[in-house]
């Protein structure tokens, strides 16, 4: 019986590929796809603002709100937020994972390795909380400023506008902070990949033809590098994008793009606005993306 | 501890609703309630759905949408438990769902699957309308007249006659202050609202807060109708278009002195604990909690007057188990139960009986504490419709309250 299977298998080769795949084409097309296409859909309906009940009719008016000056900025504040995540992500990641991937002994790479999955194994939520102790006012940095009577420049810091505000833990510098903590590790490790698979006899290659090292760095090692440094960011920016646990509990209550979703959704039940929302950032990462494969991130794939 | 898990619980709530939306006609336990037409009038709402069960035998379970610390079986405070002894007296299990705010529960309650809400004024309208939830008969709660009179027939759960809910617990909006800032007690709004130097020497800006929900307009509305009497407010719920602006302006100019909305009363109290925030609009929860934890903390009706809620259980036009729906509802209103709920959330019981000793928790001083008497001070929570009550229909609806305040609080 199991022998005339997969005599009838084998010579179905077609068969057996189309078989593999239903599973995972099914998740990516019901799961995936589906919900994206009732995103849209509900997006194109709108609410009845005193029955809270979404009346399901076509309509374009739930987008127009999308263009008040007031969702414009939460977009604006959104993408800065997650281009500043972005650029400061790459600054911090890539000496480490340069370190890591080119100098770092075996048993110190296991260490580092360790060290930057290491945070991932707790609770996000938990980790984000712990910075409400370190950010607060009367937390540890502004303990710390004191300590060292640097509180005259934690306060100047403080008292410029966009960045300040009455503690860091309620301004948007807090939120950067967090951030960058949150998605450094999905920085790291994709530069360090793409650094490994640099070979070593290019970079030799490049100094016996005379290059200087910031030459080689800057003609050799860095185009090589970009791709992971692009799916680095595209971790980074889409993750900083769609959070909505940061800001709600750091920051000065302004809205960012999945807060805003969350409270239309979640608590005014307003389903068509916080639809029309999702497709925000969802054009800004097709964005993103085409902006990086001009850029040839997507090459060496 | 419990709202650190909200954010993950709505998180893992957002992506099942879209896998079930997902999967078109999966959601078959969906309510009714979006089958009535949002526009029908609550007269259209069949009369008591379900016909009185013989012998009330229970279905075995109630499922419960209500405010954080409404509904305690015991899990913070042993003394604090008023289900495990409905549990066991009836075999029905209680689960409940915590909202935060209103516009949740209508949420929740528009999605289906729970039998009751703790519906504040501001929700109960917007329920009842849109034929979410409905009517009680109060034949089948033998414990109904004793409800506080004032509550029997308020018109925020009492449409045309018809009950829609059975009064639960209501409370004013306090004012909040650390005590070390003000040795006496602020007797004005304005020390939220305007900008002004505080007792202790220093500006209130950074230091103030709001609540983060779109009816707090109508506590600058409140504010307003005190100190600005040419605008002509009554209501602070009614606002023509002037009014309304004029609340919005006073928001704007607030949001210059507060850095932050609270909503999450967990998160509000860290804020007086170590954000260095002295004064805010707060409920009595918050209050004793801060004071329990020995922070020099207070809280006063300032002259103006306040906000409130006033909430009613009410009862899903879906609910799937009614029996046990209407059990809980008559459980409501016990006086011990109303009393330890008082006690727990620092409200005021809608049973006066409970104020009397009935339960140990609250005492015969805990009413009076608790602002029993203020009941006339307080503009109770109600939805604001175009009907400003007066034969003139041009007053802001509250889906405008929501943008608006959406507008200037998430800049």
């Amino acid at each position: 019986m199991l022998n005339r299977l997969s005599t009838f298998l084998y010579l179905r080769p077609k068969l057996v590929l189309a078989l593999l795949l239903l599973p995972p084409l099914i998740w990516f097309l019901v799961v995936y796809i589906g919900s994206l296409f009732t995103m849209l859909v509900n997006s194109f309906f709108y609410l009845d603002g005193f029955t809270g009940q979404v009346v399901r009719e076509f309509t374009l008016k739930t987008y127009a709100k999308l263009l008040i000056p007031a969702n414009v900025q939460i977009f604006a504040r959104t993408t800065s937020m997650a281009v500043a995540v972005t650029l400061m992500s790459i600054v911090l990641a890539f000496p480490l994972a340069y370190y890591m991937a080119r100098f770092a002994s075996a048993r110190m790479k296991t260490f580092l390795y360790l060290a930057v999955t290491l945070p991932l194994w707790s609770s996000y939520v938990v980790r984000v909380y712990s910075w409400k102790l370190i950010l607060a006012q009367e937390g540890i940095i502004s303990w710390f400023a004191r300590l060292v009577h640097l509180d005259g420049l934690l306060n100047w810091y403080l008292s410029l506008p966009v960045v300040g505000g009455p503690s860091l833990s309620v301004s948007a510098t807090g939120i950067f902070l967090v951030f960058v903590y949150i998605w450094l590790p999905y920085m790291i490790i994709p530069i360090q990949t793409a650094l490994e698979r640099v070979p070593k006899s290019l970079i030799e290659a490049s100094s016996d033809l005379g290059a200087t090292p910031v030459q080689t760095f800057r003609t050799v090692i860095l185009p090589l590098a970009f791709p992971g440094v692009i799916a680095g960011s595209i971790f980074t920016f889409s993750l900083t994008l769609g959070d909505f646990i940061v800001p709600s509990l750091f920051g000065n209550s302004s809205f960012y793009i999945g807060k805003a979703v969350l409270t239309y959704q979640g608590t005014s039940g307003n389903i068509p606005l916080a639809a029309a929302f999702t497709m925000g950032p969802i054009i800004i990462m097709s964005i993103y993306l085409l902006v990086a494969r001009k850029l040839g991130a997507f090459d060496a794939l | 501890m419990k709202s650190r898990f909200v954010f993950s619980l709505l998180a893992v709530l957002v992506l099942t609703s879209l896998l079930l939306s997902a999967c078109g006609g999966a959601v078959t336990e969906a309510p009714v309630a979006t089958e009535s037409p949002a526009t029908e009038a609550p007269a259209a709402t069949e009369a008591p759905a379900t016909e009185a069960p013989a012998s009330m035998e229970g279905e075995g379970e109630v499922a419960i949408v209500a405010w954080p610390a409404y509904i305690e079986r015991g899990a913070n405070d042993p003394a604090y438990d008023w289900v495990t002894a409905f549990e066991t007296e009836t075999g029905c299990k209680v689960t409940v769902k915590e909202a935060a705010t209103s516009d949740e529960m209508v949420a929740l309650m528009t999605a289906g699957g729970y039998d009751l809400v703790t519906a504040s004024g501001d929700a109960s309208l917007r329920l009842v309308y849109g034929g979410t939830v409905q009517e009680i008969d109060i034949s089948k709660i033998p414990s109904y007249s004793n409800v506080d009179p004032r509550l029997q027939d308020a018109p925020w759960h009492t449409v045309d006659g018809k009950h829609y809910g059975v009064p639960y617990q209501w409370g004013p909006n306090v004012l909040m202050y650390n005590t070390e800032v003000f040795p006496e007690a602020p007797t004005s709004w304005s020390v939220v609202f305007e900008e002004t130097t505080l007792p202790d020497g220093k500006s209130n800006k950074d230091r103030v807060q709001g609540y983060s929900g779109p009816i707090y307009i109508a506590d600058a509305a409140l504010y307003l109708k005190a100190r600005n009497p040419e605008l002509g407010i009554t209501d602070p719920y009614e606002l023509t278009e002037e009014q309304f602006n004029a609340a919005l302006d006073l928001l704007r100019q607030q949001r210059e002195l507060a850095p932050k909305y609270w909503g999450d009363y967990l998160l509000q109290i860290e804020d007086f604990t170590s954000e260095g925030f002295v004064a805010s609009s707060s409920w009595p929860l918050q209050v004793n909690l801060l004071q329990a934890d020995g922070q020099p903390i207070a809280s006063v009706v300032p002259e103006e007057g306040a906000t409130g809620w006033a909430d009613t259980t009410m009862m899903s036009a879906a609910a799937p188990h009614p029996t046990c729906a209407y059990l809980w509802l008559e459980h409501s209103i016990d006086p011990k139960v109303q009393g330890d709920v008082a006690s727990w959330f620092g409200s005021a019981p809608a049973v006066p009986a409970a104020c009397g000793g009935a339960s140990e928790l609250l005492g015969t001083e805990g009413c009076a504490a608790n602002g029993f008497d203020t009941f006339d001070q307080i503009y109770f929570w109600k939805t604001p419709i175009a009907d400003c009550g007066n034969g003139d229909t041009s007053c802001v609806t509250y889906d405008r309250w929501t943008e608006e305040f959406t507008a200037i609080v998430g800049q």
